[in-house]
């Protein structure tokens, strides 16, 4: 049995202590505003827009519908922990390159989501990465530059693989 | 105000004995919305997310019975074996919301909920399955027909966790299908389940009712027929029949009476797939 009033959370391989924080708080507000990991982004606290993906021993969630006490001894991945020495991610790249980002306020969770796609599927077809992206919102993109992205991915990592 | 993680389903109800005024969470995909909003301010909660024999399933080849836990999140029935055991449940769970809420949302906190749009309830009353409850000191299975008992509201018990559910197979045809306004993450306005068993067809209806509905008439009526050649003709009336049945009403989502069109139209189209299968 275990009780949190002071617990201890496992964020991208650290272990980070949450102290006085109200039970009801979810991991997306425990992240951001008592760890300093603001890369999840909050807009609808409601499972709606996938800007706060994270990993939770290794699956994809939304950390708004989280609550952060419950996820003592579980392993939470943050858009921060994907490459640890400040450079980009191929994904991250390829949002860049191809234009994917214009606010920027949907891509953490979007880069999240394309990582976790392609972790566990590395040719998606086209209605797979649809599918796989269909719990993220972005209001300025439209999606094309998005998909776009994803396609550079696959094809620079096939043919790095052959 | 503390969190309880226990690791056991002993732990669970001990836990919930000593603490009756305790929420339970699984995914908080449905928990997590309310406290976010202001809706509940939990003040003692008890995860169910780390325990073995929660997170279980089985398919029992033998008795024709699959098993599974609580907490079992939608993505695990989607594909692979349970899918095959079950495809009405895999269509139904496929459904739900975004990959996101699959990974977490589970068939515990859909009975939890008890929404008459719940997307796995109309499935478990199409196949007749059985909901696992324990508390402390007891535990008892109820028919999912005497589980929900009105919108929101089951027959469970202050005291008791939902353990599990057992689904009877079928050895016919099974699908599901749903009306809402687009493809992802989205409510259903109105849902039909249709199962075949020993050439009997079963048909239980989401979102147009206090609960779920399973259509007596309907089946009696499709069943004096003569599955094996369902014409364009008997599928409309069957259909229409179903809409009969339904008890929708107006809400921010549709009217009644579209919703009393759309099952119908549902579960023509699904008798058709099933009988042309
Ligand atoms: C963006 C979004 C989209 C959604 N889309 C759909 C959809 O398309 N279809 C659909 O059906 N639902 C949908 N939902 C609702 C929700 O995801 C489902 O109802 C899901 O099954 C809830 O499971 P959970 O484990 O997250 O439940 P939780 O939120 O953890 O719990 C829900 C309720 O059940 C109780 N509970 C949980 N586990 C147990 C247990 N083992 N024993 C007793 N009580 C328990 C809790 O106390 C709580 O009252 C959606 C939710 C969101 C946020
Ligand atoms: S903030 Fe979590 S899904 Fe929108
Ligand atoms: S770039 Fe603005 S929401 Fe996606």
């Amino acid at each position: 049995m275990s009780q949190h009033e002071y617990y201890s959370l496992t964020v991208n391989g650290e272990q980070h202590p949450v102290q006085d924080a109200w039970i009801g708080e979810s991991l997306l507000y425990v992240l951001r505003e008592r760890l300093g990991l603001p890369g999840s982004k909050g807009a609808c606290e409601q499972g709606e827009c996938g800007s706060c993906t994270v990993y939770i021993d290794n699956a994809a969630v939304c950390s708004c519908l989280v609550m952060a006490a419950t996820a003592v001894g579980s392993q939470i991945a943050t858009v921060e922990g994907l490459n640890t020495d400040g450079s980009l991610t191929d994904v991250q790249q390829a949002f860049v390159t191809e234009g994917a980002v214009q606010c920027g306020f949907c891509t953490p969770g979007l880069v999240m989501a394309v990582h976790h796609l392609l972790d566990h599927n590395d040719s998606p077809n086209e209605q797979e990465v649809k599918e796989a992206l269909s719990g993220n919102i972005c209001r300025c993109t439209g999606y094309g530059r998005i998909f776009a992205a994803v396609e550079s991915v696959i094809s620079v990592r096939k043919s790095s693989a052959s | 105000m503390p969190v309880f993680i226990p690791s056991s389903l002993s732990e669970a109800t001990s836990l919930l004995a000593e603490h009756p005024t305790a929420h339970l969470i699984t995914g908080g995909t449905d928990f997590m919305v309310e406290v976010n909003f202001n809706h509940r301010h939990p003040e003692t909660v008890i995860s169910l997310r780390k325990i073995p024999d929660m997170q279980l399933w089985n398919i029992d080849k033998a008795s024709g019975v699959v098993f599974i836990g609580a907490s079992v999140p939608y993505a695990t029935m989607e594909q692979g074996e349970l899918a095959d055991a079950l495809p009405a449940l895999a269509e139904a769970a496929r459904t739900v919301g975004s990959p996101q809420i699959r990974a977490a949302g589970s068939i515990g906190g859909n009975l939890g909920t008890c929404s008459p749009a719940g997307d796995s309830l109309p499935v478990l009353a199409a196949l007749n399955a059985s909901v696992h409850l324990r508390s402390s000191d007891a535990e008892r299975t109820l028919p999912f027909s005497e589980f929900m008992i009105g919108p929101k509201r089951n027959a469970k018990k202050p005291d008791e966790v939902i353990t599990g559910v057992s689904i009877p197979m079928t050895n016919g045809w099974q699908g599901y299908a749903k009306v809402g306004v687009r493809n992802a993450m989205v409510i259903s306005v109105a849902s039909v389940c249709l199962a075949i068993h020993d050439k009997t067809v079963r048909v239980a209806l989401g979102s147009v009712g206090p609960t779920i509905i399973r259509c007596s008439d309907a089946e009696s009526w499709i069943n004096s027929q003569d599955i094996t050649a369902i014409d364009d003709s008997v599928a409309v009336e069957f259909g229409n029949r179903v809409s009969q049945e339904s008890r929708p009403i107006d809400d921010h989502r549709s009217t009644a009476e579209y919703r009393r069109h759309a099952v119908g139209v549902l579960a023509t189209r699904l008798l058709q797939r099933g009988t042309n299968a």
